[in-house]
């Protein structure tokens, strides 16, 4: 357990508007293989945007490997009334 | 039901087809996601909080059989087997896919479908009584009215920019089952000395500033309502705000001016349109007015129910109301099962209910406001297989109006505004209360959850609302008493301190133990709190 923030992209896949998550090479839906960008987001985003690798990205707060905000924390797990469409069922939506 | 003419479905399959052509380009790399937002969103699809949502547009409520049917085939091939009905009577898919949407758009287009004016600052679906053309207690049958501004809405050059969205509500009943006047414009058609007209009401709606519309005009008489209604909109669009979108609202300009100086402009000029020649000439009204005919009702249909099935009999009781011809009911499908989502129905659902109003409805449902939906035209006789099927399809509970019948947005479980989530609230209060007995023993409650201020799950308008918001990153919820959207229409008050998402649980139980400590007879939840008001609910909610 760390107490460093972390900074993640994430945004949707143009073509399937799934949320996806940067993962230092490349995009993946699981938030588990996401990386912190340091303070790179900004430029990785407006390549990836360009390349149309990704749509409406932003970069957000994380720790220990999940977003800090609850919003973010629900597009990493999928929605918390649907286990069967979970991406990750096991994210801890709301904080201990 | 209005069918589509030529030039209808011209214009529907050329939108799809430029629609197509924008898709291609924006997926090539030639235009820019802001280059492309307002096109995708002019055609109703947004990006949500997990991908592409896309809201479809059902006219005021109405479909037949193999639109319904359509909509569970787009559940099952382009998106993930179900969809979510809303709170202005249109459907939405949660997981569409880009490439995929023009495919879409081209199935619905060939059942005279769209989701055309779903989004965007322009005049939304026109939502109405989903009871329309059964109600016993109707002036008139408000669709070919709704239907006509259906047609003046659609493409309308003037209004397809205004400051804000527009949503426009038309019922015929003094029972306000539409929430008329929690819209942009109210409209209840009225008969005045044998001639039909309208009473308008203009500057309503929910939102962050919730308002009731106040009447604009008692009577205009139907022949002049077009051109009235464009009046209305020009002097919004002239004056409504455009420098802050939290005040374009028409109800912010009609509060802001006041109703009386409102009414004075639009008169104004309506004096000028009416001069324009915009309201259609009757025969094309009479062309409309008899896709609505009534449906060829058996004259001697039978009133009798067999009630000796005791589960038959309470949603007889519940879900079933009275029809304007003898022997025949209005039938209520709850989309609230205890452990669902409310407003889900799965594709195999969707199919069931379409395939029962083919076979005992005359062809028709109805979407309602508050996320369920009605089979309007079924005989008596056919009621117990109706339920029977129902039963098997996990789609007859008996809990119309009842505290589980929640209305409820898809809150942030799938919405990218949302600070709350809304479902699990909603599925926490139906599983306390879920003993039917309980719930029927309430009596009517209508309560009402939104994930956040725009307030789509209408919870000022809830006997009990509740609005859930981010407290500094926490999801919290808003406890408010006292609102209604029916004809008795008024907006809940909150009564202190929120709670987090068990507390509202226990909060809403405690609501409901002083109900029935207090209540006299007949008396609703509404009812009592207006006549005790808010002290006796507090001291036991907020009791340490």
């Amino acid at each position: 357990m760390t107490d460093a923030v972390e900074k993640f992209l994430t945004g949707n896949d143009l073509t399937t508007g799934d949320v996806i998550w940067w993962t230092g090479n490349g995009w993946s839906r699981d938030v588990k293989q996401a990386v912190d960008a340091g303070d790179q987001g900004d430029a990785i985003l407006a390549t990836e945007e360009e390349a149309r690798r990704v749509n409406a990205s932003y970069i957000v707060d994380a720790k220990n490997g999940l977003p800090l905000h609850i919003k973010d924390r629900v597009r990493a797990a999928g929605p918390t009334v649907r286990a069967d469409l979970s991406v990750n069922p096991d994210i801890q939506i709301v904080k201990a | 039901m209005y069918k589509y003419d030529n030039y209808d479905q011209s214009i529907v399959d050329a939108r799809v087809a430029e629609f197509r052509n924008q898709v291609e380009r924006r997926l090539a790399g030639e235009i820019t996601e802001d280059q492309f937002k307002p096109m995708r969103l002019m055609n109703g699809l947004y990006l949500q909080l997990h991908a592409y949502m896309l809201r479809v547009a059902v006219p005021y409520g109405t479909m037949n059989a193999k639109q319904m049917h359509m909509l569970a085939h787009i559940a099952r091939k382009y998106d993930r087997g179900y969809g979510h009905f809303t709170t202005r009577q249109n459907i939405q898919y949660n997981w569409i896919n880009l490439e995929q949407c023009p495919d879409l758009l081209d199935d619905l287009a060939s059942v005279e479908m769209h989701a055309i004016q779903t989004s965007g600052n322009c005049i939304r679906n026109i939502s109405s009584d989903q009871y329309a053309g059964a109600a016993a207690d109707e002036a008139v049958d408000p669709r070919p009215w709704a239907e006509l501004l259906r047609q003046w809405s659609s493409f309308h050059p003037e209004f397809s920019y205004l400051p804000r969205k527009f949503k426009i509500a038309v019922i015929a009943s003094e029972e306000d089952r539409a929430a008329m006047r929690l819209h942009d414009i109210g409209l209840e058609l009225v008969k005045k000395d044998g001639v039909l007209g309208a009473r308008v009401f203009v500057g309503g709606g929910m939102g962050r500033t919730p308002m009731i519309a106040p009447e604009i005009n008692p009577f205009i008489t139907a022949d002049d309502l077009l051109s009235y209604l464009e009046a209305c909109l020009r002097v919004y669009n002239r004056y409504g705000r455009r420098d802050n979108m939290y005040k374009a609202r028409i109800k912010i300009l009609v509060h802001e001016i006041g109703a009386d100086e409102y009414r004075r402009q639009v008169e104004e000029e309506f004096a000028h349109v009416k001069t324009l020649g915009i309201d259609p000439p009757m025969a094309e009204f009479d062309r409309i007015e008899k896709y609505f005919a009534p449906p060829a009702f058996a004259a001697d249909a039978s009133d009798e129910i067999d009630r000796s099935d005791p589960d038959f009999a309470v949603w007889i009781d519940q879900n079933v109301k009275p029809h304007k011809q003898a022997g025949y009911a209005i039938v209520n499908i709850s989309l609230k099962p205890i452990e669902g989502i409310p407003g889900d129905a799965s594709a195999d659902q969707i199919d069931v209910m379409a395939d029962l109003a083919e076979k005992y409805s005359f062809d028709e449902l109805r979407v309602t406001h508050a996320q369920n939906i009605v089979l309007p035209h079924v005989a008596k006789a056919d009621l117990y297989a109706v339920w029977t099927a129902l039963r098997d399809a996990k789609l007859a509970d008996a809990n119309l109006d009842l505290i589980t019948d929640i209305i409820a947005c898809p809150g942030l479980d799938y919405c990218s505004l949302a600070n709350a989530r809304s479902i699990p609230v909603a599925q926490k209060i139906a599983k306390r209360f879920e003993s039917p007995e309980r719930q029927r023993d309430l009596g009517e409650l209508k309560l009402k959850i939104s994930g956040c201020i725009n307030a789509c799950g209408h919870h000022h308008a809830g006997h009990i609302g509740i609005l859930g918001v981010d407290r500094k990153g926490v999801e919290n919820y808003q406890l408010t008493f006292g609102g209604s959207g029916a004809e008795d229409v008024s907006i809940g008050k909150i009564i202190g301190p929120g709670f987090d998402e068990d507390g509202i649980v226990d909060a809403v139980e405690k609501a409901t133990d002083v109900y029935k400590q207090v209540r006299e007879d007949g008396e609703r939840f509404l009812d009592t709190y207006r006549r005790v008001g808010v002290e006796p609910f507090k001291e036991a909610i907020y009791a340490k």
